[in-house]
């Protein structure tokens, strides 16, 4: 229990100085830390760490080395990692069979496995400090600075990585000292919105109430975005911290974290941290000996998208249907049981107990103008280096695609990245050079969101691409407002007619009519959003949707109903394995023999078939392809 | 309309009274009943409305909006295939059209003898392991078509002995 600030001090130089020997080795030891994240987990990390742990005591080395978890190390694609400390090797896609290799080899005789080193996809080079590798060299880990670095279900790493010197900071100020070195900062919100946070905080201050609310915002339900999740899983101290010096600021004493339940990794180590900053007096009463009293509890989403807007969110947590009301009164006035709630997204929160720590001035240095700090994205889809990024407001999409991405995989062709999920839009080659923050986005005809950037290439269809983005908003509407729960579904059936070859030109005009009016019209964020996808395709890739409509093609190949299956006639030896098959007799036989060939080919009726690959399953001669 | 056991009744009065110090408990309540039991039937509805002064329509409404919270039971297997954009342009749809077509049943439904559900899922946050599946909660990474019919097998091989 810390009771006063001396001991809070005296606590945290033991836990930095332990901290410090565990990655400079200077116990003489080594250690060996695995990435503790889902993705990593998934592919069996906690095994691997087990084995470590075997294999160690069968060799006798328990005294050589330590093996603990750490958070995520946001290179997904790449894990399972195992690094050493203190020569700060990292090796990738670790099998439990390799356990007792790196042991032999890099623990016992200090020699590096070097088959199990990054290697760079253009340079072909092995690479095997993490920092010099092209991924994690660009970056800027702010929000996500503990992750990957210390074990999240062990406070006094967290403290010794600097957690809760914010929070003793910010007692020390006054509660509008606080919220002014948070609008000083130019900090936006990271959930999307980018509205100022400082402000936000302004607006509970001003606010007169008996009782106020913070918020946590942990819904994270944007497909392809996992930041929110690597952070709660890799360093839930700085949100419970974060949420403390909110509550200090604006003036409450109870804390609410609204977390999807798809996140139970996430949901375990916040309780975790919870509890364990309530053991050390952290949270709970008299924090610091300074009377500030704040708590948190755990509210859990049960798979709703909508829930992840504020106003939707606090109905769920007050045990209602998630669906959003009208803005004003805004949750800072009238929240969570009608009282003054400050509502912040994860990512947003993680930032803040850096700003306290280091300053508004520190912070305000990093990024553009109006978009201070760093962004964390989830890189996915098409690219060679998957995961989580963190990176300075202003790094252009080139250097994100193919520094730090290593480009598109399997030699293909760029085509586009879409960013904001289904509130946002496309960006296109064109767009390469553009650097990266709130306001660009927004002229380019996407936005921010929450940091989902999913890399399309060739093998992508753009109008599918729409259909599958409103079918997902059709599906998560709450149904309360006319022009979302109508509009979208006549939005999501035009696009199903254009990807089953049934569109018109007059269908390309009605699309964006609908879309006027829905983003008018609707009631909150998300049927105001839901159109853009659609726009932006409309935008960028005009031709696609013509072809789809006029030509009745598909060049992605994607959409089935436009592709035909045909025979080559000089391949087809004539079996009639494929017209036995098929179910609709579509296949019948022609009266041309190849050369070289017995019997007479066959061919398929394209206005009879219906698509369903039996034919290709049968030919043994790959005769049959898909155009 | 079945009836519900003594037994299942006692837990869901005790699930409900976990929370009598909460405003408002009806989400954590479901939460609970759902993770015990799997769904929450019309009876068990008029349970919880009962012991909470909560209105049936009103819970009926907040059971019906999520979709963590089912009105039917689920199989002993929850096949959970991610369809997140990520997880889509890797070819998450054509895995979980294959799971369709080996375990016979569409998204959303349970197979006959009670074994498999099969559900399409919003975005796990698995994208960099990418196309993802969850079966009872644990993440299969990089699931290929190739490899879901000795999946479906196994499972079936070790449920269906239990």
């Amino acid at each position: 229990m810390i009771r006063t600030v001396e001991e809070l001090n005296t606590r945290k130089a033991q836990c930095t100085a332990a901290l410090e020997t565990k990655i400079n080795g200077s116990d003489g030891r080594r250690h060996i830390v695995l990435c503790g994240g889902t993705g990593c987990l998934s592919s069996h990390s906690a095994e691997i760490r087990e084995r470590f742990i075997e294999v160690l005591k069968e060799k006798g080395l328990e005294d050589r080395a330590t093996v603990n978890q750490v958070g995520c190390f946001g290179f997904c694609s790449q894990g399972p990692f195992v690094k050493i400390y203190p020569e700060d090797t990292l090796y990738r896609m670790v099998k439990i069979e390799d356990v007792e290799e790196i042991v032999e080899s890099d623990i016992q005789n200090n020699t590096v496995v070097e088959r199990l080193l990054y290697v760079d996809p253009v340079t072909k080079a092995k690479v095997s400090k993490q920092d010099e590798i092209n991924f994690y060299k660009k970056q800027k880990r702010i929000a996500l600075h503990g992750c990957g670095v210390i074990n999240p279900e062990d406070i006094n790493e967290a403290l010794g990585m600097g957690a809760y010197e914010g929070l003793r900071r910010a007692l020390t100020m006054t509660r509008q000292e606080v919220v002014d070195e948070v609008t000083k900062s130019g900090l936006r919100g990271r959930g999307g919105g980018g509205f100022p946070t400082g402000r936000k905080w302004q607006f509970a201050l001003n606010v007169d109430a008996d009782q106020k609310y913070v918020v946590c915002n942990g819904d994270e339900g944007d497909p392809g975005a996992f930041m929110d999740r690597s952070i709660l899983e890799g360093d839930p101290n700085s949100i419970v911290e974060a949420m403390a010096i909110c509550g200090y600021a604006i003036g409450a004493s109870k804390g609410l974290v609204y977390i999807r339940a798809e996140y139970p990794l996430a949901i375990e180590r916040l309780k975790i941290a919870i509890n364990q900053a309530r053991e050390y007096g952290l949270l709970g009463e008299d924090i610091l000996g300074t009377g500030f009293n704040f708590d948190i509890e755990l509210r859990y989403g049960a798979g709703a998208f909508v829930c992840g807007e504020e106003t939707a969110l606090i109905h769920s947590m007050e045990g209602q249907r998630g669906e959003p009301t009208l803005k004003p009164p805004f949750p800072a006035v009238s929240g969570y049981m009608g009282k003054p709630s400050n509502v912040n997204n994860v990512e947003t929160f993680a930032n803040v107990p850096v700003i306290i720590t280091k300053g508004a001035e520190w912070f305000s240095k990093i990024g553009t103008e109006k978009s201070k700090g760093t962004k964390v994205f989830a890189l996915a889809g098409q690219i060679n280096n998957v995961g989580l990024i963190e990176v300075p407001m202003g790094i252009t999409l080139r250097e994100i695609i193919y520094e730090i991405g290593g480009g598109i995989k399997d030699g293909r062709q760029f085509k586009a990245v879409q960013t904001g999920g289904p509130s946002g839009g496309c960006l296109t080659a064109k767009h390469l050079d553009t650097a990266i923050d709130y306001d660009s986005l927004v002229a380019a005809g996407s936005m921010m969101g929450s940091g989902g950037m999913v890399v399309m290439d060739e093998t992508s269809c753009m109008p599918a691409i729409a259909k599958f983005y409103l079918e997902f908003t059709c599906e998560e509407s709450c149904g309360k407002c006319s022009p979302c729960r109508i509009g979208n579904k006549r939005l999501c059936e035009i696009l199903e007619k254009i990807t089953d070859g049934r569109g018109t030109m007059e269908d390309l005009q009605e699309l964006r009519n609908l879309a006027a009016v829905i983003k008018d019209t609707a009631l909150c964020g998300l049927g105001q959003t839901s159109p853009n996808p659609v726009l932006s395709t409309l935008d960028n890739f005009w031709d696609e949707y013509v072809e789809h409509v006029v030509d009745k093609k598909c060049r992605a190949g994607v959409c089935k109903k436009l592709m035909s299956y045909v025979i080559d006639r000089e391949k087809c030896i004539g079996c009639g394995k494929c017209a036995k098959g098929c179910p609709v007799e579509a296949i019948t036989r022609t009266d041309y023999t190849a050369p070289g060939h017995k019997l007479t080919s066959m061919v398929i009726d394209s206005t009879k078939c219906i698509k369903c690959g039996a034919c290709i399953n049968n030919c043994k001669f790959g005769a049959i392809s898909i155009q | 309309m079945a009836k519900l056991s003594t037994n299942a009744v006692a837990k869901i009065l005790e699930i409900c009274d976990r929370y009598t110090d909460e405003k408002t408990p009806l989400m954590m309540i479901l939460s609970d009943i759902q993770n015990e039991y799997g769904y929450i039937p019309l009876e068990v509805q008029e349970l919880v409305s009962a012991r909470t002064g909560i209105s049936v329509a009103e819970i009926y409404g907040v059971v019906t909006f999520y979709s963590f919270f089912s009105l039917t039971p689920k199989g002993k297997y929850i096949i959970g295939c991610c369809l997140g954009t990520a997880c889509y342009v890797k070819g998450a749809q054509q895995i979980i059209d294959k799971f369709s077509d080996v375990l016979k049943i569409k998204p959303g439904e349970t197979s006959a003898d009670g074994l498999f559900t099969l559900d399409a899922l919003r975005c796990i946050g698995a994208c960099g392991i990418a196309p993802a599946v969850s079966i009872n909660g644990q993440v299969h990474p990089k699931m290929t078509v190739d490899q879901v019919k000795k999946i479906v097998d196994d499972l079936r091989a070790e449920g269906g002995a239990a």
